[in-house]
């Protein structure tokens, strides 16, 4: 079976800096993959590039979502690349902090509702049916992030804790085949983190959702990942189990080499 | 009252001492010297400087005051604004709120024949005004797109009946959706350049196209007939019936009253339905709000699309009502107006749109004395708003949805405003 997302000799340029370079890389459906490096290392970049936030400089990036067949995704629009299966957090947080909690992930919905102008009107019955659906089905998103004592908040009037879980929620509105998360538990505390672990395997494991995660948190990283790729300077310099990837000589010095490791 | 006190303290004195220092030296020139031109002596004022002292001395001290005070509030604090409160109070007594619609209704409806012509002719304006507003808050409030050019839209829809007429002798009834539809296709035309700009960039731009369209209708004399308008626009029609200058006056008020309704009811639809939540979302984080799925290209022309609709037809209105037209209408101060309507009543808010054209249109017809310094009140209110108000007079509270703790059913009720 196709991967669900493999980039082939992707690399984006920003004038003289490379940020992407080269980079090979594959998630298969059903994992958990890591994807790891010190600051400054392209791991943003990778994200924006594959969601479609920037066109490639070169490379290609290709997606199969619920066992289709691979289709080249460069330069399509972030919410075409949302449509087609692929939904991500943000790194610093990009909620919309003056709508409701709900709002937030009724928004997620979005592209899995239709009504249009004349709808918003008219209200005709399938309009308010959908409407009522998506409110529920919000509801129980909400719930399954354990957010749903928040329903009615603000997002900005939210702990951080619980916006960073929200921009989990408002992504899996979109029902993706794949999360892409960055940097999901910065900020967090030691207990909050340990949630968001068990909240990430039951994602894949109930929801069935592959997960490509940017994380510092070794801890997090080492204990649910299954995969990790590791980039330093923008290229590929080790992939592997946790395991392969601690014991990686090529790894420590990347980590030694920086400062905060 | 007591921590008001803290403000009278030789630090804080000091401080506002400087302050009307500074605004006496400010305002010596314009306020102190005058010079009579006939006798060719200077007269010094020097009471002004007095009374400019100490009135600075005291609003300094007040300003300060009421800063802190503003900022000693913390969000999350769950100390509920006055609009909370009432609005709270509005929903726990239905029967109230329905009173109090009834009344106004009423009150709206009984205007024209308890008031003068005159009178109604200026509630009209307002009401003209409403509904700009609460279409500029769609692309501004709801989109979050600054915009600047939106009287060129009015203009649209007024030079529309006003040629459609004239050439062609088309009624008001007719031209209202011709004029609707056009500036609706003008405001998709001026979408579709605008699309990569935001913030300033798109202001500027706006602004231009406002300044475009009323510079060629001054100079385009075989189309427009330049700066001397188009005079003699028949008000609209009732069947045929001929009217005299009060009925017609009292009729257009209540074309108004109709359309307010109209607009409000579509409006209030258009902000919780998934097109209302796609445009707030744009507002918040564009790029948020792209990777959700949100096509802001579509985001971006519908609001805008729809913001010149309602423009287009008040422009109908607009040129049936005062039955001439020339630019100067619709020059770049109407666009700030209708801008300071939605900016001061509360961006996204419907009521405090209303609240902020009545205010903005009654205000300096009731306060003619201060007519002079109309200007000079605006900028002051503009500045005092964003410091400590900057979600408008009425802000924006989204609807909240309520849910069975237990159950699997949503019931969802309305509270928004
Ligand atoms: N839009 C941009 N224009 C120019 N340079 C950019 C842009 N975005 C990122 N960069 C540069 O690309 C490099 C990689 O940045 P990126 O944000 O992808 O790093 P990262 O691995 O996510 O780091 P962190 O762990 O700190 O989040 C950095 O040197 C950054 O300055
Ligand atoms: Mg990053």
């Amino acid at each position: 079976m196709a991967p669900i997302l493999e980039t082939k000799n992707l690399t984006m340029q920003f004038g003289g800096l490379t940020a992407v370079d080269n980079i090979n890389f594959k998630v298969n459906s059903g994992e958990i993959v890591a994807l790891i490096g010190p600051n400054g290392a392209g791991k943003t970049t990778f994200f924006n590039c594959v969601t479609g936030v920037y066109t490639p400089t070169s490379g290609d990036i290709f997606i199969a979502p619920n066992k289709t067949s691979p289709q080249r995704i460069n330069g399509l629009k972030p919410n075409k690349v949302t449509e087609k299966g692929l939904a991500r957090t943000f790194q610093n947080i990009r909620l919309f902090q003056n709508m409701t909690v709900l709002e937030n992930v009724m928004i997620g919905r979005h592209i899995k509702l239709k009504s249009g102008l004349l709808g918003a009107i008219f209200r005709p019955k399938a309009t308010m049916d959908e409407e009522q659906k998506v409110i529920q089905d919000s509801y129980d998103i909400l719930t399954e992030l354990g957010l749903e004592q928040y329903v009615n908040e603000l997002a900005k009037n939210l702990p951080y804790g619980a916006q960073r879980r929200l921009e989990i929620a408002r992504a899996m509105g979109t029902e993706p085949a794949l999360l892409l998360l960055d940097e999901p538990a910065a900020g967090m505390n030691p207990q909050e983190t340990k949630e968001l672990d068990e909240m990430i395997v039951k994602i894949r494991d109930v929801n069935k959702i592959s997960i490509l995660l940017i994380e510092h948190d070794m801890s997090l990283v080492m204990s649910i990942s299954e995969k990790i790729f590791v980039v330093d300077y923008g290229k590929l310099i080790a992939e592997g189990s946790p395991d392969e990837i601690k014991q990686n000589p090529d790894v420590i010095k990347a980590y030694l080499g920086d400062e905060d490791a | 009252m007591s921590d008001i006190l803290k403000y009278f303290t030789v630090k804080e004195m000091k401080k506002s001492l400087v302050m009307s220092l500074w605004f006496m030296i400010l305002t010596f020139p314009i306020m102190v010297i005058k010079v009579n031109t006939i006798e060719d002596t200077v007269v010094w004022r020097w009471g002004n400087l007095i009374g400019i002292g100490i009135g600075a001395f005291f609003m300094s001290t007040l300003w300060r005051y009421l800063l802190e005070r503003k900022n000693m509030q913390s969000p999350l604090s769950d100390k509920k604004t006055l609009q909370i409160r009432v609005m709270d109070w509005a929903n726990e007594n239905p029967k109230a709120k329905t009173t109090a619609l009834i009344a106004v209704g009423a009150f709206m409806a009984a205007f024209p024949f308890l008031t003068s012509m005159y009178q109604t002719s200026i509630m009209t304006t307002a009401l003209m005004y409403i509904v700009l507003g609460l279409g500029l808050n769609i692309v501004v409030g709801l989109g979050g797109l600054l915009h600047l050019g939106y009287a060129a839209f009015y203009a649209v829809g007024a030079y529309t009946y006003a040629l459609l007429n004239y050439h062609f002798g088309l009624s008001f009834w007719i031209c209202l959706p011709i004029g609707a539809g056009l500036a609706t296709v003008m405001g998709i035309l001026l979408a579709i350049p605008v699309l990569r700009l935001r913030g300033d960039y798109l202001a500027i731009v706006t602004l231009g196209f406002g300044e475009v369209i009323r510079i060629i209708l001054e100079n385009w004399n075989d189309f427009s007939f330049g700066p001397s308008g188009i005079a003699n626009i028949p008000r609209p029609g009732f069947f045929g019936m001929s009217m005299k200058l009060q009925t017609a006056t009292i009729y257009i008020y209540f074309i108004m009253i109709a359309m307010v309704i109209f607009t409000i009811f579509v409006v209030r639809r258009l902000e919780n339905s998934r097109m209302g939540r796609a445009w707030i979302a744009m507002r918040e984080d564009e790029i948020a709000s792209e990777s959700m799925g949100i096509d802001i290209t579509k985001s971006k022309i519908t609001t805008f699309a729809l913001g010149a609709f309602w423009a287009g037809m008040v422009g109908v209105i607009f040129a049936a009502k005062t039955t001439f037209i020339n630019p100067a209408s619709f020059t770049l101060w109407e666009s700030v107006m209708i801008l300071c309507v939605v900016v001061i009543g509360g961006m996204g808010s419907i009521f405090g749109v209303v609240i902020g054209a009545l205010i903005l249109i009654l205000l300096p017809e009731y306060l003619r004395a201060f007519s002079e310094y109309r200007m000079l009140m605006f900028g002051a209110i503009l500045v005092i708003m964003m410091v400590f108000r900057p979600g408008g007079i009425i802000s924006n509270i989204r609807k909240k949805y309520k849910f069975e703790p237990t159950q699997n059913s949503a019931e969802s009720s309305k509270e928004g405003v």
